[in-house]
C-alpha cells in the first residue's frame, strides 16, 4: 500500500472540510499547475484557534495532510500553530512516501499563510521572512530530502 | 470489484493458464536440447511462434520472443538506429505520445549523438501521416509510431505511414502493445517492418512479448549469449509464458470481431454517461479509438484522489495525474493533446474489456459522478471556477 492507514483514514474521512464565513485568517498556498492547492480558514478568539476548516485540490496525501494539520492546530494558541512543522504532520500520519513529503510542507505553509492573513487583518506585527514567499520550488525541494 | 484498468494489464484467461501449465508439466525441457524432452519443448515453441505470426499476418521466421513490449521496443529502435548509423544515418522520427519504452530509448540514443524528431499530435491525439512524410530526411534511420495510444486510446494511421515509409525506403516500427489481439493487424498489407507486442495486454501472462521483424530488415542483438531466437535474443526461452501468450492470442483473434463490437458498445455507453458530468471532456478521438478506452479530464479535481476514492467504491481505474507517477508533471500524452497542466492533473482512464458488463458501466458512471462531485465540493479550484475567479478550460 502506498499510504499508511492513518493517511487513508484522513483522506477518506477528512476532518474539518469546508469554509468559515468571515474567517479571521484565510491562507491559500500551492499552484493548480503543480497539482495541489490548499486553502485554510481560521476562527480566532483571544489568540486561540477556536475553529479551522480547509479546502484542498490535490492528491490523497494533500487531502490527508490538510486534514491532519487542522486537527493539530485546532484549540491551540496562534503561536503554537505557527510552530507546526511539516515533520509533525508526517509523524502524526505515520509517515508519507518520499515523493509526497511536499504535501506536508504545503499543509504547514497553508497554516502559516492563514496566520499571516490573521496578523495582517488584525494589525499584529511579524517578521515577513517567516512566511511563504510564493515560490513553489521551496516546497517541492523537500521531495528530495527524505 | 469492477476491473476497468485493462490497458495496465488483463486477467490471464483460462486458455492461457492451461497452456502455461502444459508448459511446465509437459514441455519442461530446454528447447535447445537435442534429446526428446528438449525437442518436444522446441516443437511447442515453434507452434507458439506460428500462432503469434498468424495473428498479425507475419511468417513464422519473422517472430522473435522477448521479455515483453519494452524489450521489443528497445531492440527494434536501438537496432535500427545502430544499423542506420553505420551508413551515416543518425536521424530518428517518433511521436510526442509514445510509451516511455519508446521515448526513453530515443532519449538514450539522443545522448549518444542521434537526432530525434518528435512529431506532434492534434487535439484528438492523432498523428498526421503528412507530418511524418515531411519529417523524413536523407539520413532518417527509423520511423516509430505507436499503433494505438495506451492513455487516450487513439488509433494512428499506421497503414498510411507504413506505405510512405516503404516508398521512401525508411524502416518503420510500430509499438502495437495496446492493439494486438484487439484490432485486426496485417503487417504485410500495412507495410510494417517491425512491430512490438506484449502478452499481458490480451489476457496472456506478463513478462513475455514478441518483436516481429520483416524478412530482409536487418536486426541487431540486444541481449547477448546463447543462440536462442536464431541468435537475436539470448536466454533460455520462457516457454510456459510463451505458450500462454500464444493461447491467449489465438483466443483473442478468434473472437476479435464480436469482442470489439461488445466492448465498443460498453465504451460508448460509458462515454455518453460520463459526458453528463459538467465540465468534463473526453480525451482522444471520439471514434478512432481502441474499443475499450475511455479517458476523461474533470476540471477542478486531481486524479489520484479520484482513483483512490473510486477504489474505495469498488472500481479499479487509472489516471495520468502527476501524483500517480511520482513526477511533478502530468502525463506527456495529455499535455501533447493540449490539455493544460491543471486539467491534465484531473484525468481518469477507464479501460474496459470483454469481461465487463453494462451493469458495471452503470456502476462506474454512478461512482465517478459521486466522487467527482465530492472532490469538487472540497476543491478551492472548483470554488474559484464557480465564483468566476478562474476561467473554465473545459466548458
Amino acid at each position: 500500500m502506498l499510504y499508511s492507514e492513518k493517511v487513508m483514514d484522513h483522506f477518506r474521512n477528512p476532518r474539518n472540510v469546508g469554509e468559515i464565513e468571515n474567517a479571521d485568517g484565510v491562507g491559500e498556498v500551492g499552484n493548480a499547475k503543480c497539482g495541489d492547492i490548499m486553502k485554510m480558514y481560521l476562527k480566532i478568539e483571544d489568540g486561540v484557534i477556536v475553529d479551522v476548516k480547509f479546502e484542498t485540490f490535490g492528491c490523497g496525501s494533500a487531502i490527508a495532510t490538510s486534514s491532519m494539520a487542522t486537527e493539530l492546530i485546532k484549540g491551540k494558541k496562534v503561536e503554537e500553530a505557527l510552530a507546526l512543522t511539516n515533520k509533525a504532520v508526517v509523524e502524526a500520519l505515520d509517515g508519507l512516501p518520499a515523493h509526497k513529503i511536499h504535501c506536508s510542507v504545503l499543509a504547514e505553509e497553508a497554516v502559516r499563510a492563514a496566520i499571516k492573513d490573521y496578523y495582517d487583518k488584525s494589525g499584529i506585527a511579524y517578521e515577513p521572512e517567516q512566511f511563504c514567499n510564493g515560490d513553489c520550488s521551496c516546497c517541492h525541494e523537500h521531495d528530495h530530502q527524505e | 470489484m469492477i476491473y476497468a484498468d485493462n490497458a495496465a494489464t488483463t486477467k490471464t484467461c483460462s486458455a492461457a493458464q492451461q497452456a502455461m501449465l502444459d508448459g511446465m508439466e509437459r514441455f519442461w525441457g530446454n528447447p535447445s536440447s537435442l534429446h526428446s524432452p528438449g525437442q518436444q519443448a522446441n516443437q511447442a515453441l515453434q507452434t507458439a511462434r506460428e500462432a503469434v505470426a498468424r495473428a498479425i499476418g507475419a511468417q513464422t521466421g519473422e517472430i522473435y520472443f522477448t521479455s515483453g513490449g519494452s524489450e521489443a521496443d528497445n531492440q527494434a529502435i536501438t537496432s535500427a538506429a545502430r544499423i542506420g548509423a553505420r551508413r551515416g544515418k543518425k536521424h530518428l522520427i517518433t511521436t510526442a505520445i509514445e510509451h516511455h519504452a519508446v521515448l526513453h530509448t530515443m532519449d538514450q540514443l539522443a545522448k549518444e549523438g542521434f537526432e530525434v524528431t518528435l512529431i506532434p499530435v492534434d487535439e484528438s491525439g492523432i498523428v498526421k501521416a503528412s507530418d511524418v512524410a515531411a519529417a523524413i530526411r536523407e539520413d532518417t534511420a527509423l520511423v516509430s509510431v505507436m499503433y494505438a495510444n495506451n492513455e487516450i486510446g487513439t488509433i494512428q494511421p499506421v497503414a498510411e505511414i507504413g506505405a510512405l515509409c516503404r516508398e521512401r525506403g525508411v524502416p518503420f516500427h510500430t509499438d502495437a502493445v495496446q492493439a494486438v489481439g484487439h484490432l485486426p493487424i496485417d503487417v504485410k498489407e500495412q507495410n510494417i517492418d517491425m512491430l512490438s507486442l506484449s502478452g499481458h495486454k490480451f489476457h496472456g501472462p506478463r513478462g513475455v512479448g514478441a518483436l516481429y521483424v520483416r524478412r530482409g530488415t536487418p536486426l541487431l542483438t540486444l541481449i547477448h549469449g546463447g543462440a536462442q531466437e536464431r541468435g537475436f535474443r539470448a536466454g533460455t526461452e520462457n516457454l510456459p509464458a510463451i505458450l500462454g501468450m500464444a493461447a491467449a492470442l489465438d483466443d483473442a483473434v478468434a473472437h476479435m470481431a464480436e469482442n470489439d463490437a461488445y466492448v465498443a458498445s460498453l465504451r460508448d455507453a460509458l462515454i455518453e454517461k460520463l459526458s453528463h458530468i459538467p465540465h468534463a471532456a473526453l480525451n482522444g478521438d471520439r471514434t478512432r479509438r481502441l474499443p475499450g478506452n475511455v479517458s476523461f479530464c474533470f476540471e477542478g479535481i486531481e486524479g489520484e484522489s479520484l482513483l483512490l476514492l473510486l477504489d474505495g467504491k469498488g472500481v479499479a481505474a487509472s489516471s495520468g495525474s502527476a501524483c500517480t507517477s511520482g513526477s511533478l508533471d502530468p502525463s506527456h500524452v495529455l499535455l501533447a493533446i493540449g490539455r493544460p497542466h491543471e486539467v491534465a492533473h484531473g484525468s481518469l482512464r477507464l479501460t474496459l474489456d470483454r469481461d465487463n458488463t453494462m451493469d458495471e458501466v452503470d456502476a462506474i458512471a454512478k461512482a465517478t459522478a459521486e466522487v467527482v462531485g465530492y472532490l469538487r465540493d472540497m476543491s478551492p479550484v472548483w470554488k474559484a471556477l464557480q465564483r468566476g475567479e478562474r476561467q473554465y478550460v473545459i466548458q
